[in-house]
Formats: structure tokens, C-alpha cells, sequence
């Protein structure tokens, strides 16, 4: 057993899989999504819009964004305060393991568009809104 | 209308269990809302119920205490956890929380009540090097996140750098639970055991906890030392650690292989809603802390803050302000409460306390030498240093001159990575940001609302985008 579970006495309940780019990822119930994928060595899940650059978590506590997640096709959810549940389909951009393309995540992330918030200047950055 | 509680608590950590403990104790009808899955904020932050932890409080000191505040809280207010609140604005008479409720679908709800309590903690202050956003390199307080909450270890060989007491533990967690920990790296002078700052904030047997972790797993503890560099293509695979002195320029450095760098420089309080409210914020030690009186109220009347929120001080002061808050509210509200002089000289004395801590573990200037030209400085919208010494140069006198001409602090996370950076790099006074949305939410909740009232002093502040998260 990992040590961070012996160290409190965990019984583990039967946890469950999810999927992330085609490849099973082990759960226990109630942990993060972004903890699973941290978790099972995965370390990025997207790329920066300008420099491409991969991004995985940051402050864990949802405060920096960076670990902006597309679930189920749902895009920029943050991984680290969403719950893993069964059924969620991850796609991170990385190339498929069975050869098939990887899905555009670029611009799944400009679709996106950003939190709601202040300062916006409507209209820049092609309809992004978290400028 | 009749509000729907007496009192909001926002934020379920050691002040907000408190709070909401202490007012539903001296008869006011509570609420308590926060983001988490659970209740214990930063500090108590418990393993998912799926673990069925026999010993949860293993991570955690004063866990048990905590647990029985919990219980005995449910059994009189109403406890929602999973609710995200974004605003709180007055409504005639009351105060109005919005929120949106589910980590994912965000059911949106507003709750009235005649006071609010915001306790929402603290996160922790990053400073950039060449290769910080590299994935591997991630924040102390994250990594105790994901230790404390998803029994999930960082890494396996493993750096932990930054400056202030809470490296200790976090260190000392790592090892324990089965991590390489290569050092752990102070940046500013290294404090004997024996002087540590725990041992007079009467956390002598937690500190003596983290010595004893730290020893037994050889954990080097290290003064004068920081990560000035991580390196790695798309994943940090070793870290430049250098020697500094006084100011923090680095000495001599040397290289070490690892997975995983976990880093912070102290906390920033996270006062969104209270700024918000239009409370006022003083400089406390060059971080925003909200202004309180001896009873935790606010300048507002009806808000109350108690916790990081008015001054970074730990969790035992937190609950203790959490306590005050409480009291206060509710003779506030008519109810009888004997005045606690005891209560409120313990305060005063962890106050102090903090400050002195604060004096300890200065951020120190020279940092800034560890930036390259190309080291981003905001994360979100990419922005290197050229791009910040350049506005600089254009004659951006102050932070937000510098927001506009190069876009750092614009993206996301609303400068909460970058904020201090830039007011460093700017000699700007206190970084204050005016957010209008505490929390992202969708485009169809922000229109269920009227929105808040824009506050005309700052135009780059304006209202929130018709173009939110859309799906
Ligand atoms: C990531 C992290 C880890 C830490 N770990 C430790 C540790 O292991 N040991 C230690 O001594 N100190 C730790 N600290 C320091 C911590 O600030 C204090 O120990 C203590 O938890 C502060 O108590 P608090 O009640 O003021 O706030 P917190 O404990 O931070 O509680 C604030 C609560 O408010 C909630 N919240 C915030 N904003 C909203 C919102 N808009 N809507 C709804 N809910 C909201 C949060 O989810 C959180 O549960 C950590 C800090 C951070 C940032
Ligand atoms: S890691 Fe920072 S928001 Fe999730």
C-alpha cells in the first residue's frame, strides 16, 4: 500500500477507473480529479495558448488555474476541485495510445473562453473573455 | 423580506468552524458555505471519505478537536459544503450570497442573512524563476493539498524550497508519507529547533513532530538556500539550487535531480468578497490584510472577517478570531455575550505573535536576479520579464499601467500568481485588486443577477463579460 495510506490506517472503499486519452485510471471515491491524474504519473493535461506549453497542477487549491481540464468534452473545468466520478472521459491533447490523432486542445481552450470576471475589455483576444 | 439565517460564514477552516460554532451557540440561526467537498480549510483539510481513514488526524495536529467542532456544528446550522460563493453584496437590509452550488454543474442560489462572516484563508505566494511552470513544480501548500486530501504523494524524489515555518511540515509530511525528500531549502536564515517560531505559538510538540519526521528520514533542513531554476523539456528533472546571501542574490549554486520542487514564500490572504464589500485593507507586511476591530467586524456593518483573511497567522489564531467573530455577530444581533477578556488577550498575543513571524521571514529583494529576460511572469497570459521592463520603460509608473500594456494579471487567475510579482517589479504599493467575481461562474448564472453595483475608481475593473465560460 502507498505509505500516505498506511500512514492514516486507509481501507480503501472499491474505487473505480476513468479514462484519459484511452488509457484506465485508477480512483478512489472522493479524491480529485486532479490528484487521480497527478496520481497515476501524469503531469500535464494541457498546453498554453501562445507558447504551447504543458500544464498540469499549480496551487492545488483553485486558485491559479493552470490546471484547466477538458472532461467529457466539457472544457476548463479545474482539475483539482472537481470530483473524479465514474464514466468521466479525460482528453488532455497528448497523443491517442492507439495511434489516433491527438484532438486539437488549442482550441478547445479559445472556445473556452475565461472565467467571468473583471476587466474584461470585450472583443480582444478573439472572444476569449478573460482578458 | 425576512433574510434567511442570522449569519453567513464563507470559508469552513478553523475560523469559519469556529465562527459559525461560536454565534449558533449564543442562538443565532447559521449558515456555512464553502467551495470543498468537506470542512477543514487548508489546515484540516481530510482524506476523501472513499479512503475510510482509520487515522486521519495521522496528518494533522488537533485533528480530533476539530472533528468535534464539526459535529457539534451540524447538529445546530446548516452546513453546505460544495457551494462556490462569488459575490456578496448588500440587499436592502441583509447581505446576499451568491453562490453556485456542485463542483461541476453550478446550481446557482443566493442566501440572505443579516451578517456575514468571511473566512476564506490564504494561498500561497509563489515568486518566478527561469522554468517555474514547469509541470513537477508545484506549491508547498499544494503539495500538503493533495497529501492531506487525496492521500496522493507529490513525488518521489523531491525538493522543498521557499521561505517560513510551513516548509517544516510540509517537508516532513512528504517524508513520512514516502517521498525522496532531498532538502528542505530556507531562504532566509535557518532557525535552530530549538528557537523555532512553533515552539512559542505553543506548537512545541507539532514542531517537535516535524523534527523528529525530518531527522528520522535525513531530511536536510537548510538555511540561505533557494531554487532559482528548475529545468526539464516537459517536466522538471532537476533543479539549480543555489547558496544566497543576505538579500537573496545567489553565492554559488549546484544542481540536483528530482520530480518534483514543491515552493512557496508565504500566504496571501484571499479577500476578494471582502474587498468586494468595500471593507478596508491595510499593508501588512507588503501583503492586503482586512482592517478589523477588537470584535473581527469590519468596517461594513454586518461583516466580520476572521482568519488569513485579516493578517496571515496560522491556525490557532484562526480559530481563536473565529470565536471573537462569533461573539461579536451575535451581540450584535441583541443576543446576551459576557464579554471574554481572556479570549481576546490570547488574541492579541498570537497576533503579535504572527507579526513578529512575518518580521522573521522577510521576502527579500533579491530574488529578482533569479528572473531571466525570458522567465514568465504571468503564467496565464505568458508574459516574460522583457515584456514587464519594457512597459516599464514605456513609462508604466504602477501595477496596473503595467496590467493594460502587457496583459499580466489579466488572464485567469486575476493576478493572484503574478500580483505581487508585478508590484515587486513595479515598487508598486500594495497589490489590491478589485475583483467583481471571487469565483468563476457561468455565463447563464451571471445573468440570473443583477450585478453588483461597478465601483467608478476602477475603470479597468469593469463588469463582468457577457462572454464568461461558455459550454
Ligand atoms: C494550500 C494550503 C495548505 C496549507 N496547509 C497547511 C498545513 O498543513 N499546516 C499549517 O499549519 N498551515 C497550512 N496552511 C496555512 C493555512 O492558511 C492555515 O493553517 C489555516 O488553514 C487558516 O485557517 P482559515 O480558517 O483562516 O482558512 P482556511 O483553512 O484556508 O479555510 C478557508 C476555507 O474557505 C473556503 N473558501 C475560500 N474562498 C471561498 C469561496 N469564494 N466560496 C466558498 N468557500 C471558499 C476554502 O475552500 C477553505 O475551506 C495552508 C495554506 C494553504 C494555502
Ligand atoms: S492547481 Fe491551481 S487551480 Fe487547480
Amino acid at each position: 500500500m502507498n505509505p500516505a495510506r498506511r500512514l492514516v490506517r486507509a481501507d480503501p472503499e472499491p474505487g473505480f477507473e476513468i479514462d484519459v486519452d484511452g488509457e484506465a485510471v485508477p480512483v478512489v471515491p472522493g479524491q480529485s480529479l486532479g490528484a487521480v491524474l497527478h496520481a497515476a504519473g501524469i503531469r500535464s493535461w494541457r498546453t498554453t495558448r501562445s507558447g504551447g506549453r504543458p500544464r498540469g497542477l499549480f496551487c492545488g487549491i483553485g486558485v491559479c488555474f493552470d490546471c484547466l481540464v477538458t472532461v467529457n468534452g466539457v472544457p476548463s473545468l479545474r482539475a483539482c476541485q472537481i470530483e473524479a466520478r465514474p464514466g468521466d472521459r479525460v482528453t488532455t491533447g497528448r497523443p491517442h495510445p492507439d495511434g489516433r490523432p491527438a484532438a486539437d486542445h488549442a482550441s478547445t481552450e479559445r472556445e473556452a473562453a475565461g472565467p467571468a470576471g473583471p476587466g474584461r475589455d470585450r472583443g480582444a483576444g478573439g472572444g476569449r473573455g478573460d482578458s | 423580506m425576512t433574510p434567511d439565517y442570522d449569519l453567513a460564514v464563507v470559508g469552513g477552516g478553523p475560523a469559519g468552524v469556529a465562527g459559525a460554532l461560536t454565534a449558533s451557540l449564543a442562538g443565532l440561526g447559521v449558515v456555512l458555505l464553502d467551495s470543498a467537498a468537506r470542512l477543514g480549510g487548508q489546515y484540516f483539510r481530510r482524506p476523501a471519505d472513499g479512503f475510510r481513514a482509520g487515522r486521519p488526524g495521522a496528518l494533522h495536529h488537533g485533528l480530533d478537536r476539530f472533528a468535534r467542532q464539526c459535529d457539534r456544528l451540524a447538529a445546530r446550522a446548516d452546513v453546505l459544503t460544495g457551494h462556490r460563493v462569488w459575490s456578496v453584496e448588500r440587499e436592502g437590509s441583509a447581505l446576499a450570497v451568491r453562490c453556485a452550488e456542485g463542483d461541476r454543474e453550478e446550481r446557482p442560489r443566493t442566501i440572505t442573512a443579516r451578517g456575514v462572516l468571511v473566512a476564506t484563508g490564504a494561498y500561497d505566494r509563489p515568486l518566478p524563476f527561469p522554468g517555474w511552470d514547469l509541470p513537477g513544480v508545484i506549491t508547498a501548500g499544494g503539495a500538503q493539498a493533495l497529501l492531506k486530501g487525496d492521500l496522493v504523494v507529490a513525488g518521489s524524489r523531491v525538493v522543498v524550497a521557499g521561505t517560513g515555518p510551513f516548509l517544516l511540515p510540509v517537508a516532513a509530511g512528504l517524508a513520512a508519507a514516502g517521498a525522496h525528500v532531498l532538502g528542505a531549502y530556507e531562504a532566509g536564515g535557518r532557525l535552530g529547533l530549538a528557537a523555532h517560531p512553533f515552539l512559542a505559538a505553543g506548537r512545541a510538540a507539532e514542531a517537535l513532530g516535524y523534527g523528529l519526521r525530518l531527522a528520522r528520514h535525513r531530511v536536510p533542513y537548510r538555511g540561505r538556500r533557494a531554487v532559482v531554476e528548475a529545468h526539464g523539456d516537459d517536466r522538471l528533472t532537476h533543479v539549480t539550487i543555489a547558496r544566497l546571501d543576505r538579500d537573496w542574490r545567489p553565492v554559488s549554486t549546484r544542481t540536483v535531480e528530482c520530480d518534483t520542487l514543491a515552493c512557496g514564500y508565504g500566504f496571501i490572504p484571499r479577500i476578494d468578497l471582502l474587498v468586494q464589500l468595500g471593507c478596508a485593507v491595510r499593508d501588512d507586511h507588503g501583503d492586503p490584510a482586512v482592517v478589523v476591530d477588537a470584535g473581527m467586524r469590519t468596517g461594513v456593518p454586518g461583516v466580520y472577517a476572521a482568519g488569513e483573511t485579516t493578517g496571515v497567522g496560522g491556525a490557532l489564531l484562526a480559530e481563536v478570531e473565529g470565536r471573537i467573530a462569533g461573539r461579536a455577530a451575535a451581540a450584535d444581533l441583541g443576543r446576551r455575550v459576557p464579554p471574554d477578556p481572556v479570549l481576546s488577550r490570547r488574541r492579541d498575543r498570537m497576533a503579535a505573535f504572527a507579526r513578529a513571524l512575518r518580521q522573521a521571514y522577510p521576502v527579500r529583494p533579491g530574488w529578482q536576479g533569479w528572473l531571466r529576460e525570458d522567465t514568465l511572469v504571468c503564467r496565464c497570459e505568458e508574459v516574460p520579464l522583457s515584456a514587464v521592463r519594457e512597459a516599464l520603460e514605456l513609462g508604466a509608473a504602477d501595477a496596473r499601467s503595467v496590467k493594460l500594456l502587457t496583459r499580466a494579471g489579466m488572464g485567469w487567475c486575476q493576478g493572484r500568481m503574478c500580483g505581487y510579482t508585478v508590484a515587486c517589479l513595479t515598487r508598486d504599493a500594495l497589490p489590491v485588486t478589485r475583483r467583481a467575481i471571487a469565483e468563476p461562474v457561468r455565463l447563464g448564472d451571471l445573468a440570473a443577477w443583477p450585478r453588483p453595483a461597478d465601483d467608478p475608481a476602477s475603470p479597468d475593473d469593469g463588469p463582468a463579460s457577457p462572454e464568461g465560460r461558455s459550454r
